[in-house]
């Protein structure tokens, strides 16, 4: 108890000064909706990698058919059914690269020098002697495409529809909720199925069949938050200033929806790339010589036994960006909108 | 009084919800009441009584299911052309009650603020646009850096300056302030208020104020009305409508105000309104009548000449 007699005197004190000017200083550094997102996105590891992974794939989808010295669709019967074999990872051997088949009895052979073949098949060759390769990347490059474009048009049909059936309201609103609901009561393979037989296999009829119903679900998510955004302060403030309905729903409705439009769409590219498996797996996706890794997993699926990489590799390839991109979508949804999470 | 001019005359206005329906809501029954130039006009009553979605109806929000809205003389409702609504739209404007939801969060503030200016054409250069929006976040007593920022980076007292900023940029004659300082904490109400009270004098403002902090109202309002379940009971100079409170509602609406004074409060009686106390006949008419000069009262004939006797 020293320190008890230390006395403090009033005239220790001096009023701090508080400059009026500084109160409405703001410190920190501005930061848009992007940069804020972004922040949030790094911290979640699993999409960062997923990110890296995708590009890669993107990457690879379009280098990958050029960097072998064999086309996808050339056609070399001398060389078919070869496993895969990767100059310096031959000798390697717990790799799967060193160009051995197991024969029914157990029994190893290296089927390239038993077949007396001086070439490089990093995955293998197929029943027709095409380079895996290369096709598994192109086929990579047309699922990527198909994807995308049907997600694109998901999204533009869907926002569009969705922003006018909820902005015009009433009986416009129901008379477009009902359509939808007909389009969804149809089962979604139906749909899909007869509009490949009429429009015959190819990437575009795909990509339409998979939009013709895809969109809806988007129409529905944008209706809802044009409805939500409708009574709120900023749209009626808008409104008293005179603002076109046009200008209303692109400057202050859809620049809100961006999360929830990009979830949306991100949600929908792993479900394409499915569908578009589905599809060709079935025999109504792309013809040959052309490739997706529908169609390479449908082939390989027939020799699965004598020649598992045939099918293990695209199988891995539609794995890979499945799980990538439901990754980054769930990383983008807890960034992009922190009230939806959980 | 008499000689002042009328800048809006709301006429029998009536907004009806799911008219017809079973669940049919009288949001604003039959309201009628003029707005002086240059008055500040308050407008108070209970939650869900219909003041905002007056106010709201007014500025066109909603279209008025009846009567009529005449701003210097012409009618706001029915079809107009876009000049029309535009020209309409300048000279009205609108404060809304959350500062929280009536700024998009994706537009700077100076787009906020100059949306106004955009749309009406009011700048001609770049420059002459951010000139003007740096000039009203001055008058509005923010600074001219806060221009590039987003709105989830100010606090409400500073969001609701720049709403009152945004009003402003179009440079109108009549504002409808929509509850502006229900959402605030008690400290940065009196700044807003204050605010507004200086925007008014200097800018020869005339204001709609709706609100239900009876005390704020009473501070800034020339005129105080009274709303109750979509009708306007009573309609008085602001001091006359304290001093003397004719409708039973008003009465208990005063009798809720809170004192900051421990030994009065003790013997504060808190006063409740039931609308059958007034035992109106079945077909009694209930009119909005003056019982002194300017100051109305909805009340039936025999009620009338009582409060005629009451406020001799």
């Amino acid at each position: 108890m020293s320190n008890k007699n230390i006395t403090i005197s009033k005239d220790l004190f001096t009023p701090a000064h508080i400059d009026p000017a500084n109160s409405e200083k703001i410190a920190k550094k501005s930061l848009n909706f992007w940069q804020d997102s972004w922040l949030r996105v790094r911290k979640n590891k699993g999409a960062v990698v997923s990110l890296v992974v995708l590009a890669i794939m993107l990457i690879m989808a379009f280098v990958g058919p050029m960097i072998t010295p064999y086309d996808f669709d050339t056609q070399n019967t001398k060389h078919n059914n070869l496993p895969p074999r990767i100059q310096g990872l031959e000798d390697v051997e717990w790799l799967p690269f060193d160009g051995t088949l197991s024969r029914r009895d157990g029994t190893v052979y290296n089927a390239y020098e038993v077949r007396k073949i001086d070439a490089y098949y990093w995955f293998g060759t197929d029943n027709l002697g095409r380079d895996q390769f290369a096709r598994i990347w192109k086929g990579t490059q047309v699922s990527l495409f198909i994807a995308f474009m049907a997600a694109l048009i998901d999204m533009a049909i869907g926002v569009a529809y969705g922003a006018v059936s909820g902005y015009l309201g009433g009986k416009v609103d129901g008379v477009m909720q009902r359509i939808i609901e007909v389009i969804v009561g149809i089962p979604n393979l139906i749909v899909v199925v007869l509009m490949i037989l009429v429009l015959k296999p190819g990437i575009i009829p795909i990509i339409i069949a998979l939009t013709i119903t895809g969109w809806t679900s988007m129409a529905r998510v944008v209706r809802a938050q044009v409805l939500k955004f409708k009574g709120q302060e900023f749209v009626l403030a808008a409104k008293t200033l005179g603002a076109s309905n046009s200008s209303i729903i692109f400057k202050h409705m859809i620049p809100n929806m961006f999360g929830v439009i990009i979830i949306n769409t991100m949600f929908s590219i792993p479900n394409a790339i499915f569908f578009e498996a589905f599809l060709s797996f079935i025999g109504l996706g792309l013809q040959e010589p052309n490739a997706s890794l529908g169609t390479l997993v449908n082939s390989g699926f027939k020799s699965m036994i004598a020649f598992p990489y045939q099918m293990i590799i695209p199988s891995l390839m539609i794995a890979i960006i499945m799980v990538c991109f439901n990754l980054v979508a769930d990383g983008l949804r807890d960034a992009l909108d922190p009230k939806m999470r959980d | 009084m008499a000689q002042r001019e009328k800048l809006l005359e709301i006429k029998n206005l009536k907004q009806y919800f799911n008219e017809g329906k079973v669940n049919e809501v009288k949001a604003v029954d039959n309201v009628s009441f003029d707005i002086f130039k240059g008055e500040v006009m308050g407008l108070v009553g209970e939650s869900g009584c219909g003041k905002s979605t007056t106010g709201r109806t007014i500025i066109r929000l909603y279209d008025a299911t009846g009567g009529e809205v005449l701003y210097d003389g012409v009618n706001v409702h029915g079809k107009k052309s876009k000049k029309q609504l535009k020209d309409f739209n300048r000279k009205m404007q609108m404060i809304f009650q959350d500062p929280y939801a009536s700024l998009n969060p994706r537009l700077k503030i100076a787009d906020v603020i100059a949306e106004g200016i955009d749309i009406h054409g009011l700048a001609k250069t770049k420059q002459e646009r951010m000139e003007q929006v740096y000039e009203l976040l001055e008058t509005v007593g923010l600074n001219r850096e806060h221009a590039n920022r987003y709105p989830h980076e100010f606090s409400g007292g500073q969001r609701q300056r720049i709403g009152i900023a945004r009003a402003l940029a179009v440079q109108p004659e009549f504002i409808i302030a929509d509850e502006p300082i229900s959402a605030l904490d008690v400290s940065i109400q009196a700044q807003v208020v204050n605010l507004m009270k200086k925007l008014q004098k200097e800018k020869n403002l005339t204001y709609l104020f709706i609100a239900h902090d009876l005390s704020m109202v009473k501070y800034i309002s020339d005129r105080i009305g009274v709303m109750y379940f979509g009708k306007m009971v009573e309609l008085a100079p602001a001091d006359e409508l304290y001093k003397n409170p004719l409708h039973p509602y008003t009465q208990s609406l005063l009798s809720a105000i809170p004192a900051p004074d421990p030994i009065s409060e003790r013997t504060r009686k808190r006063k409740s309104y039931d609308p059958a106390s007034h035992n109106y006949e079945p077909n009694e008419p209930v009119e909005f009548r003056e019982v002194t000069p300017g100051h109305f009262v909805l009340c039936s004939e025999k009620e009338f000449k009582q409060f005629k006797v009451q406020s001799k």
